[in-house]
């Protein structure tokens, strides 16, 4: 049975093949540990990581690669950030659409005494940027937000919040799981002060790559690492280094996964991320006139292809949306995901909690016919249903 | 192994010793990363080692690229 794998947004898959080669010849010809010791295999092995450093530098638009900071996915950073950031006392604003990766850490710090808003959406589903600037007080520190929707794709207007976080002194930090390297993200231009990254969707590397770049207006003093250690730098101290990225890189790193997230994003940076855009927006288009010819199917969040990343929700009325992930699945090879997608604030602001909805989520290696053969199944669908 | 012609780049994180390396091979200027020597400093990582003739290279790479060493050091 053919098969069609429609869960980009969860992680992508096939990644280019440079990829795995890179994470074979680190195993097999460096394997040392990064920094560490000073033999030629450990340089040789942070040679290989400052080169995964310097990939997603010239990715965001960063001059210095000492600013991005690995972890082991975007959640640690988006809590790396949160919870290093934040003190009882302070006030973040956040949107309606949030992962639980933002949303879980927010609400445990509101337990200990961090306010949080979250700022509405307008009727036509868009961020209400007049009533999040007024939502903005005198503790406020940090604005979070996605720069795209994992349930709906829908895009946030990332400037125009960058712009009001720079008037009142905020910080401002993204969680970028749906967009790096699959749309023109840069960190200047959009005003954003720290900019959590995920390494295995369309960065195109392995999974347990991620992590946090770090702008000049935050200052390291005030933000706390998550996790303290050895760092193979200033060893002589019981003290947490400063400076960047030791201070929030403890511990031996995935060396190997960082491997292959360099390959990744060179394949992403030699394709361009505009034709990889582009790509993602024919394909959507393609789905979306598809998906108007069944005519009981609800797409969630407004929308054409340009406002989107290559991702739709969708809802049969009257089918389960598990039902239809395995029906999917079994009948037809299509691979997808269901249900609340870690999103539960999302789903509420859409409208579909706790039902869910059916996603799915494309890559740079799909082409129309897998849209077709995407397209036919639902179609099947529906047809017995009716 | 102290040498009279050569001096070291100390740097806070190997990170930086990386970016150095790769700018003054990019700008042709001979280098070597090496452990940094008990004698200069107990820090266990590594140092960019260079030339003492290109002292003034090393100097103006990092004053134009703003990269904070902890110092320069004859060997």
């Amino acid at each position: 049975m053919k098969t069609v794998y429609l869960d980009h947004a969860a992680t992508s898959w096939p990644k280019p093949p440079e990829v795995s080669e890179a994470m074979v010849k680190f195993l097999e010809e460096v394997g040392a540990n990064p920094g560490r010791s000073a033999h030629r295999r450990s340089i040789e092995a942070a040679r290989v990581v400052y080169g995964a450093r310097e990939a997603v530098a010239e990715l965001f638009g960063v001059d210095d690669p000492a600013r991005v900071v690995f972890t082991l996915n975007l959640t640690e950073a988006l809590n790396l950030a949160l919870r290093g950031l934040l003190k009882p006392g302070d006030h973040v604003i956040t949107s309606g659409l949030e992962h639980n990766a933002v949303m879980r850490p927010l609400r445990a710090l509101e337990a200990s005494g961090v306010a949080v808003t979250l700022a509405p959406h307008t009727e036509e589903g868009d961020l209400d940027l007049a009533r999040l600037e007024k939502a903005i007080g005198p503790d406020t520190k940090l604005i979070v937000l996605n720069h795209a929707s994992n349930v709906s794709g829908v895009l946030q207007d990332l400037s125009g919040v960058g712009e009001i976080a720079r008037a009142h002194g905020l910080l401002f930090l993204v969680d970028s799981a749906q967009t790096a390297g699959c749309l023109p993200l840069e960190m200047t231009a959009n005003g954003i002060d720290l900019l959590a990254f995920t390494g295995h969707k369309s960065m195109m590397g392995p999974l347990g790559t991620g992590g946090l770049v770090i702008g000049p207006r935050v200052d390291l003093e005030r933000f706390e690492p998550l996790v303290r250690g050895g760092t193979g730098s200033r060893s002589e101290s019981e003290e947490q280094p400063v400076f960047l990225p030791d201070r929030y890189e403890s511990g031996t790193p995935n060396a190997v996964g960082l491997a292959g997230l360099e390959a990744g994003v060179r394949w992403v940076l030699r394709q361009k991320v505009e034709t990889i855009r582009q790509h993602g927006i024919d394909l959507t288009t393609r789905l979306l006139d598809g998906l108007r010819h069944v005519p009981e199917l609800v797409v969630l969040g407004g929308g054409e292809a340009m406002a989107r990343v290559p991702t739709v929700s969708w809802q049969l009325p009257g089918l389960l949306v598990s039902d239809a992930g395995w029906r999917l699945d079994e009948d037809h090879g299509v691979l997808c995901r269901v249900g609340l997608h870690c999103a539960p604030a999302a789903h509420r602001t859409l409208g579909t909690f706790p039902e869910g909805s059916v996603r799915w989520s494309m890559g740079p290696f799909l082409e129309p016919g897998d849209i077709d053969h995407a397209l036919a199944a639902i179609d099947t669908l529906a047809r017995k249903m009716r | 192994m102290s040498d009279p012609n050569q001096s070291v780049v100390l740097v806070y994180s190997t990170s930086h010793a990386i970016r150095i390396e790769r700018l003054l091979k990019a700008d042709q200027t001979p280098c070597k990363l090496i452990p940094v020597p008990r004698h200069l400093s107990s820090d266990c990582g590594i140092c960019v080692r260079f030339a003492n003739e290109d002292r003034s290279t090393v100097e103006l790479l990092l004053e134009q690229t703003g990269i904070e060493v902890e110092g320069i050091k004859p060997m």
